[in-house]
């Protein structure tokens, strides 16, 4: 089984947000950058699918010279190969990332190394979109599925399983497929240090955009303004319990 | 026209569906009045009832999809029969709840149409460029973007709108059995299980969480909040770094990609407050925050707080209650 594996540089945000002065994008600086939780644990089933199909995982990112952190990173978690196509995100929409990950599929399939199954996230940890993996699935003619929490491959089959609103939902479908994948459904591995040695020793194919972008029709970004704080501050430290005891019996809550 | 579609639970809309027709509302008025059109996909329990309440909220027909194709729920199925009532209704805008579901079928019908698409719109600014803001980044920040094309293709952010009904006769309802393409079919739900005990159920009801985040420090740091909750009779909710670390199970997770908790009494302790955990607690009605960091956005936005380490305020707060109660 071959699998492709969509993921995304992306700020580490936690706290406030910073922007960049063109209000463009988020202004990573000073926090640093990560994969999203959706991407590690796609990256966790595609690597259960490679073992257990004796198969392979190939890595994708659209984005910025710097995403090798990224791909080099899941390269040490049982990845085989890595292609970036180099980008600004900023100036991409998401169609444009998805029309750049179906080229790349098809030119892999062109020279003997086609894809059975592309997995990404369920949406992308910044922009939010909710839409590539559609968007590609239709590009490239296949069927898609989405916001699953696992994925195995049996018979020629992505079968998945997915929250529905009623239960538990269970897909069956034909390979090469789109699989989108929601965080939960397994715990992503830690890289090893074998891993990370032979994640050092891969080459990563780095590729131009292969259209011109049409961009994401964003005006600008905003971060919202701080809601006045009408905090009471009961105490500092194990001085404050006392307090905090006497809250719970006014409201009731004490057994 | 302004298209929506509705997802229902059990006999009635969803509650983000009339949220979604809230702004729907909003947006007709801003436009002059523009038509609100629904489309219901597959099974509906009672059809008289859902027509009587969109009518409440501003729908003046439904469009109710029925066939064998949408026996079951697919995303390219249900985006078809929206497709087909959009073309049948000349729609300018598209928009469904921004859940599961209203993002993957809208998300299939802009591919389709080859338009952009929106996805969790907490409003809107300008009608011509139409322009909406929406949440990004987990919800710490906001983007504005034009949707120039036709048809404005879009979701909205649950609880971004309140739902609000008003005097209004029941929508007209029509029967609609729109074309699904062969390969439309063939991603759709296989099996649905029976709703497996579903063990944040506890929490996503509880009257009392006590939250544990980074602050807890590791696995072995929860000693104090489990016995707090336990003391309180609530449950106990994490932020979503504890269970990425692993420290504790994701169904204990509040929070954006978590459950939404609408307690009581929530006392955070060790959680910063990040809009992703925010979104998933801000309903509670007494917030007792605990943090080291009086500037933490969990202590700003709490009703009271605690200045310091969870380690030593919360077994003080557990030991007081147990002097107490003895």
């Amino acid at each position: 089984m071959r699998v492709l594996v969509c993921v995304k540089r992306i700020p580490d945000v936690a706290g406030t947000v910073m922007l960049t002065a063109d209000e463009q994008a988020v202004d990573a600086r000073f926090v640093g950058y990560t994969v999203s939780n959706h991407e590690s644990s796609a990256v966790e089933l595609a690597v259960r699918i490679a073992d257990a199909t004796a198969g392979s995982i190939t890595l994708l990112s659209v984005g910025p010279p710097e995403s090798t952190e990224q791909l080099r990173h899941m390269l040490g978690l049982g990845c085989h190969a890595a292609t970036l196509v180099e980008a600004d995100p900023a100036a991409l929409g998401p169609s444009d990332v998805a029309r750049e990950i179906a080229a790349v599929v098809t030119d892999h399939a062109g020279r003997g190394a086609g894809y059975d199954l592309v997995l990404l996230g369920n949406d992308a940890g910044d922009s939010g979109d909710f839409q590539v993996g559609i968007r590609l699935a239709y590009a490239l003619g296949w069927p898609v599925v989405n916001g699953v929490s696992v994925v195995e491959t049996a018979e020629g089959r992505a079968l998945t399983r997915n929250d529905g609103p009623d239960g538990e939902e269970t897909f069956s479908v034909p390979l090469p497929a789109v699989v989108t994948v929601l965080e939960g459904g397994v715990e992503p591995r830690y890289p090893t240090l074998t891993g990370r040695m032979a994640a050092k020793k891969v080459e990563i194919e780095t590729r131009a955009l292969a259209h011109e972008p049409v961009g994401a029709a964003r005006v600008r970004l905003v971060v919202p303004p701080p809601q006045p704080s009408n905090v009471e501050v009961l105490g500092e430290g194990a001085a404050g319990a006392a307090r905090v005891v006497d809250l719970f019996e006014s409201l009731g809550v004490l057994r | 026209m302004i298209l929506v579609l509705v997802e229902t639970e059990g006999a009635s809309a969803s509650e983000v569906s009339l949220e979604t027709l809230a702004l729907a509302r909003s947006l007709s008025d801003a436009g002059g009045g523009i038509a609100i059109r629904a489309v219901v996909v597959g099974d509906v329990g009672d059809a008289d009832g859902l027509a009587a309440e969109l009518g409440r909220h501003g729908v003046t027909e439904v469009l109710h999809a029925t066939g064998e194709a949408f026996n079951a729920y697919g995303g390219a199925s249900w985006a078809a029969a929206v497709q087909s009532a959009r073309a049948e209704t000349g729609s300018a805008v598209v928009t469904a709840a921004g859940t599961p579901r209203g993002n993957e079928v809208l998300a299939h019908l802009a591919a389709r149409l080859d338009v952009l698409m929106a996805a969790n719109v907490v409003a809107f600014s300008g009608l011509s460029p139409f322009t909406v803001t929406r949440q990004v980044v987990g919800g710490s920040a906001l983007e504005e973007m034009t949707l120039g094309v036709r048809p404005a293709v879009f979701t909205v952010a649950g609880h971004s709108w309140v739902a609000q009904s008003v005097d209004g006769p029941p929508a007209a309802w029509r029967e609609v059995a729109p074309e699904v393409a062969e390969a439309d079919l063939v991603a759709r739900v296989a099996s649905t299980g029976t709703k497996e005990p579903d063990e944040s159920g506890s929490l996503k009801s509880a009257s009392i969480v006590v939250g544990a985040g980074r602050g807890a420090g590791g696995p072995e740091g929860f000693t104090g909040v489990d016995e707090l909750a336990s003391l309180l009779g609530g449950v106990v909710g994490v932020s979503r770094v504890v269970t990425s670390l692993g420290w504790r199970p994701h169904h204990e997770q509040v929070g954006q990609t978590g459950s939404r908790i609408a307690p009581d009494l929530y006392v955070p302790c060790g959680i910063s407050g990040a809009i992703q955990h925010w979104a998933g607690c801000a309903s509670s009605k007494v917030i007792v925050a605990i943090n080291t960091d009086a500037e933490a956005p969990m202590v700003t936005r709490a009703t009271y707080a605690v200045i310091g380490d969870m380690h030593e305020v919360v077994p003080g707060i557990n030991e007081e209650i147990r002097r107490r109660s003895s």
